[in-house]
C-alpha cells in the first residue's frame, strides 16, 4: 500500500538506470543516513563506541570481500591479512609524515593492501574455487609471520604492536584516547558512506559487469572479450583497497593500537567470510546485514540482557550467545540459502503487493 | 531499511539502546569489575584464576563486609581472551566509577594504557603487559606487580648460575628459549641476550607460532639436536601442556626445563603424567589452602553455596594467582582509604593508593597470608617493585616450593625499562607528562 512504484513515471533513460528507481526507496535512504548521522546525539557512548563503530568498520570489510567473493566468485581466506596490510601501512605512513592528515594516510594504506592483494591475486588465474582458497590460505600465513617477525612494520617498538599517536582533524583529536566514541564514529561513517557510494557505482556499471561475467562463467566471459587477467586482478586490488582501508580504520579509530597476531588472524578472514556469506554474496546492503548479524548482535545480547533484567553469569551470557548465533545462522540459511540480503528481497516484494498479494 | 515500517522500526530500536544507557550505581559501594575469560581458547587458564580473583573479593564482602565497612560490588565482564570482546567489556565497565582495572591479556592491556590515563582508571597488569610500564614515571596510571617477565627471565638465569655452581660455570653452556611467537613470548629475549652476552652462554630461540601451540614435535627435535642444557618456557594456554608432554616424550630432564609464572598451571603440569615430576616453574605466591585466608574463602563462600568454581581446585597454582591478584586490589582500596581518609575510594584514589602500598611480611601476616608471598613494594617511580620470585616445582600432584626467593637482577633490568619507557613516549607523539602528585611513604 505504501511500498509500490505505481504512478512514478519514468521519462528518460537515465531515470529508469537509477539505482533506487522507487521513490520509497530514495525516502528510506534519505531515512537511514539521516538516523546514522543524527545517532551519537541520542545514543550513549557504549553504544557509539562498541556496537555501531563495530559495525561499520566490519560493513567496509564484508563489502571489499563481498566484490571478491560475491561479485567476482573468488574466494579468499586472507581478508583478515589484507586489513593488517592496511594498519601496518597506516603505521608507517604516519609515523614518517606526521602532519599529514589521518585520514589521508588511511585511505592511502588501502593502496598498498591493494598491491599486495594483486600479488595474492596471481594465482586466481590458474587455479579456482576451494584452490584458490588455499592460496590465499597463504597470504594469510605469510602476511602475519611478516607481522610478527618483522620489527621495522611496527617500527621496533618494545610491545611489538602498533601504538598510535594522536592525530587530530580541525584541531580535534581523532586518533589516541581522548579522541571521542561521536568524533570517530563520524570520522568513520563519513568513510563508510563514500566508499559505499563508490562501490555502488562501480559494481553497477561496467567493471561490476565484467566481474559477474566472470563469476558466473569465466569462458564465456572470455569468449565475449573480457580479459580475464585484468578483471580478476582488478577485483583483487579493489577488494583488497577496502580491507585495507578497513584495517587501518579498525587500528587506528576502533581499536588504538593493538596487537596484530591477535587482530589480523585466521579467525578474522573467517568472520568476515561468514558476514558476506550470511548476509548474501553479491550485494552491498548484504554486507551491512552480515556485519550487523556476526559482529553487533553478539554484543547487544550480552551487553542487553542485563539491562533489561536478566542477570545471568558471564560466561553463561558468552555461552548462550554462541547458541543463538549459532541456531540462527543454521534457520537463516535454510529459510534463505542466499542469505539475508535475499530475505529483504523477498520481504519488499512481498510488501509491494501487499495487501492483496496475488 | 527501505520501508517506513523499517526504518521506523529500526529508529525506534535505536532509541531504545540509546537509552539503555549503563545507569550509574545506585547501591553504595566500591565498583570492582573483573575481565576473565572462562570461555575460549584459553579458558583452562583462566577458569582458576577468574574464580580465584572472584572468591577473594567475595569473601571479603562475606566476612568484612568489604573494605574499610564499605562493600565491594563485583561485577565479571567474559572476555575469552578476545581484544574486541575485552574492549567492550572495558567500555561498558567504564561508565560505573571502577575503581581499577585487571585486563588479563597482554593485547588488551597494550590498548587500555593509553586511555587509563584519560579514564583515571588505575590499571593493574600483575606480572603481565609491557615491561616499560613498570616506570612511573612515564606511567603513572600502569602498575605491573611484582616484577615484570624481564626480572623473571633475570631469575631464570640466577637460577641455573646456583644449580651450575656459580656463574662462571655458565660459559659455554646452552640455554634455549621456547616461547609464543607473539609480542608476549618474545618479551624476556632482550634480557637473554644480554646476559648470554654477559656470562657467555648460547642462547637458542625455539619460536612456537600461535597456531601450532599443540604441535611442537619439530621445536624440541631441533632442542634434542642442539643439545640444549637448560629451558626457559615463555608460553601461554594449550601451549604448555604441550611443552611438558613433549619434554617428556624427548627424554629432556625434566627439571632443566623452567616455565615463566604463567607456564604453572597444574594442569600444565598433569599433562607430562608421571616422568613431569620435577617440572620447574617461576612463582610468586605459595599454593595450597593451608592459609588462614584460604579456609576462610572456603568457609565464607564455598560453605555458603556462594561461589561458581569446584571446591576441589581451590588452593591451585593458578587459583592461588588469582587470589594474589584479589589481594592486591584490596590492599590498594585500603590503602587508598587510609592516604585519602574516604571510605568510597575513586579509581584517582585507588591510583594513589597503589602507589603507596607496601605489603610487608607481617602484613601479609594479618592479611591471613603467612608465608604466602614475600613483601611488595610499590613507589611513585617503580611500579612493578622488581620483586623477589621462587621456583616452584612439581612433585607428582601439586606445586611445592622448590628454591629460596631469588632477586631479580634489577641492575640490568631497571635501566632497560627506563629506556624503553622513554622510548614508548617519544614514539607515542603527545604522550602525557607525568602531573599527578606523589604522596611518598605513609
Amino acid at each position: 500500500m505504501f511500498y509500490r512504484e505505481a504512478g512514478q513515471f519514468k521519462t528518460s533513460y537515465y531515470a529508469d538506470q537509477a539505482i533506487f528507481p522507487i521513490l520509497q526507496d530514495r525516502i528510506g535512504v534519505a531515512a537511514i543516513l539521516f538516523v546514522a548521522f543524527t545517532l551519537p546525539l541520542a545514543a550513549s557512548d557504549f553504544f557509539v563506541g562498541s556496537v555501531m563503530i563495530p559495525f561499520l568498520v566490519f560493513s567496509l570489510a564484508a563489502i571489499g570481500l563481498n566484490i571478491l567473493t560475491g561479485y567476482t566468485g573468488l574466494i579468499s581466506l586472507g581478508t583478515g591479512a589484507f586489513m593488517g596490510v592496511g594498519a601496518y601501512a597506516c603505521y608507517k605512513l604516519t609515523t614518517i609524515f606526521p602532519d599529514v592528515p589521518i585520514v589521508a594516510h588511511i585511505l592511502a594504506a588501502g593502496f598498498f593492501s591493494a598491491a599486495i592483494g594483486v600479488i595474492f591475486g596471481l594465482p586466481s588465474l590458474r587455479i579456482k574455487g576451494f584452490y584458490l582458497a588455499v592460496a590465499t590460505l597463504a597470504a594469510q600465513f605469510f602476511l602475519q609471520w611478516c607481522f610478527v617477525r618483522i620489527p621495522w612494520l611496527y617500527n621496533n617498538n618494545a610491545s611489538g604492536a602498533i601504538e598510535v599517536p594522536v592525530r587530530t582533524l580541525m584541531g580535534i583529536d581523532v586518533t589516541g584516547a581522548n579522541a571521542t566514541p561521536m568524533v570517530r564514529y563520524y570520522v568513520i561513517l563519513a568513510i563508510v558512506v563514500a566508499m559505499t557510494w563508490v562501490a555502488s557505482n562501480i559494481v553497477h556499471g561496467r567493471v561490476g559487469r565484467q566481474w559477474m561475467a566472470v563469476r558466473d562463467m569465466d569462458i564465456a566471459a572470455e569468449l565475449i572479450g573480457i580479459r580475464l587477467l585484468n578483471t580478476k586482478l582488478l577485483a583483487f586490488a579493489v577488494s583488497s583497497f577496502y580491507c585495507g582501508v578497513a584495517g587501518a580504520v579498525m587500528m587506528f579509530l576502533w581499536y588504538g593500537g593493538g596487537e596484530a597476531a591477535d587482530a589480523f588472524n585466521i579467525n578474522q578472514s573467517f568472520n568476515i567470510l561468514f558476514m558476506v556469506i550470511i548476509g548474501g554474496l553479491g550485494s552491498l546492503i548484504g554486507s551491512f546485514f552480515g556485519a550487523a548479524f556476526i559482529s553487533s548482535f553478539p554484543t547487544l545480547l550480552k551487553f542487553g540482557l542485563p539491562m533489561v533484567g536478566i542477570h545471568i553469569g558471564s560466561a553463561s551470557v558468552e555461552h548462550l550467545t554462541h547458541f543463538a548465533i549459532g541456531a540462527l545462522i543454521i534457520a537463516f540459511l535454510i529459510v534463505e540459502p542466499h542469505g539475508l540480503a535475499r530475505l529483504w528481497q523477498i520481504g519488499k516484494q512481498k510488501l509491494r503487493v501487499w495487501p492483496f498479494p496475488y | 531499511m527501505r520501508t517506513p515500517t523499517g526504518w521506523i522500526f529500526g529508529t525506534a530500536l535505536a532509541v531504545v539502546l540509546a537509552a539503555g544507557a549503563p545507569p550509574a550505581t545506585a547501591e553504595e559501594g566500591i565498583y570492582v569489575p573483573l575481565l576473565t575469560y572462562r570461555t575460549g581458547n584459553f579458558a583452562g587458564s583462566g577458569t582458576p584464576i577468574a574464580n580465584g580473583m572472584r572468591d577473594y573479593l567475595e569473601m571479603l564482602n562475606q566476612r568484612d563486609g568489604g573494605i574499610g565497612g564499605v562493600k565491594l560490588i563485583i561485577e565479571e565482564c567474559e572476555t575469552g581472551y578476545d581484544t574486541k570482546k575485552g574492549v567492550e567489556c572495558y567500555e561498558s565497565t567504564k561508565g560505573k566509577n571502577p575503581v581499577v582495572h585487571n585486563p588479563y591479556s597482554t593485547g588488551l592491556t597494550l590498548q587500555l594504557i593509553p586511555r587509563a590515563s584519560v579514564d583515571k582508571i588505575p590499571l593493574l597488569t600483575m606480572a603481565y603487559g609491557l615491561s616499560a610500564a613498570a616506570d612511573g614515571r612515564v606511567f603513572p596510571w600502569t602498575f605491573n606487580p611484582p616484577l615484570t617477565y624481564w626480572d623473571g627471565a633475570s631469575v631464570f638465569v640466577r637460577f641455573v648460575a646456583e644449580k651450575e655452581g656459580g656463574v662462571d660455570k655458565l660459559k659455554g653452556k646452552t640455554i634455549g628459549l621456547v616461547h609464543l611467537d607473539a609480542p608476549f613470548g618474545r618479551e624476556p629475549i632482550p634480557v637473554m641476550e644480554e646476559l648470554a652476552k654477559r656470562y657467555g652462554f648460547n642462547l637458542k630461540l625455539y619460536p612456537v607460532p600461535a597456531q601450532s601451540m599443540q604441535d611442537q614435535a619439530s621445536t624440541w627435535l631441533a632442542i634434542r639436536r642442539d643439545r640444549v642444557d637448560w629451558i626457559y618456557n615463555q608460553g601461554w594456554g594449550a601451549m604448555n601442556p604441550t611443552a611438558v608432554k613433549e619434554a617428556v616424550r624427548t627424554n629432556f630432564p625434566i627439571d632443566k626445563l623452567v616455565g615463566v609464572w604463567w607456564a604453572g598451571g597444574d594442569d600444565d603440569a598433569r599433562a607430562g603424567g608421571a616422568d613431569a615430576k620435577g617440572y620447574r616453574t617461576l612463582s610468586f605466591h605459595g599454593a595450597g589452602t593451608s592459609y588462614p585466608a584460604m579456609q576462610d574463602i572456603l568457609k565464607y563462600v564455598y560453605d555458603r553455596n556462594l561461589a561458581v568454581g569446584d571446591r576441589a581446585k581451590v588452593g591451585e597454582n593458578l587459583y592461588s594467582r588469582g587470589v594474589y591478584n584479589s589481594a592486591l586490589i584490596a590492599e590498594a582500596i585500603r590503602t587508598a582509604q587510609q592516604v585519602t581518609g574516604k571510605k568510597v575510594v575513586t579509581g584517582e584514589d585507588v591510583r594513589r593508593g597503589l602507589e603507596s602500598m607496601n605489603i610487608s611480611d607481617d602484613r601479609w601476616k594479618e592479611m591471613g597470608f603467612e608465608g604466602f608471598a614475600a613483601p611488595v613494594n610499590i613507589s611513585c617511580d617503580d611500579h612493578s617493585g622488581h620483586n623477589r620470585v621462587f621456583i616452584a616445582q612439581w612433585d607428582g600432584s601439586k606445586f611445592v616450593r622448590g628454591s629460596d626467593y631469588i632477586e631479580p637482577m634489577k641492575d640490568l633490568v631497571r635501566p632497560m625499562i627506563e629506556s624503553a619507557a622513554k622510548d614508548y613516549a617519544e614514539k607515542n607523539a603527545g604522550w602525557p607528562k607525568r602531573t599527578e602528585a606523589c604522596d611518598g611513604r605513609s
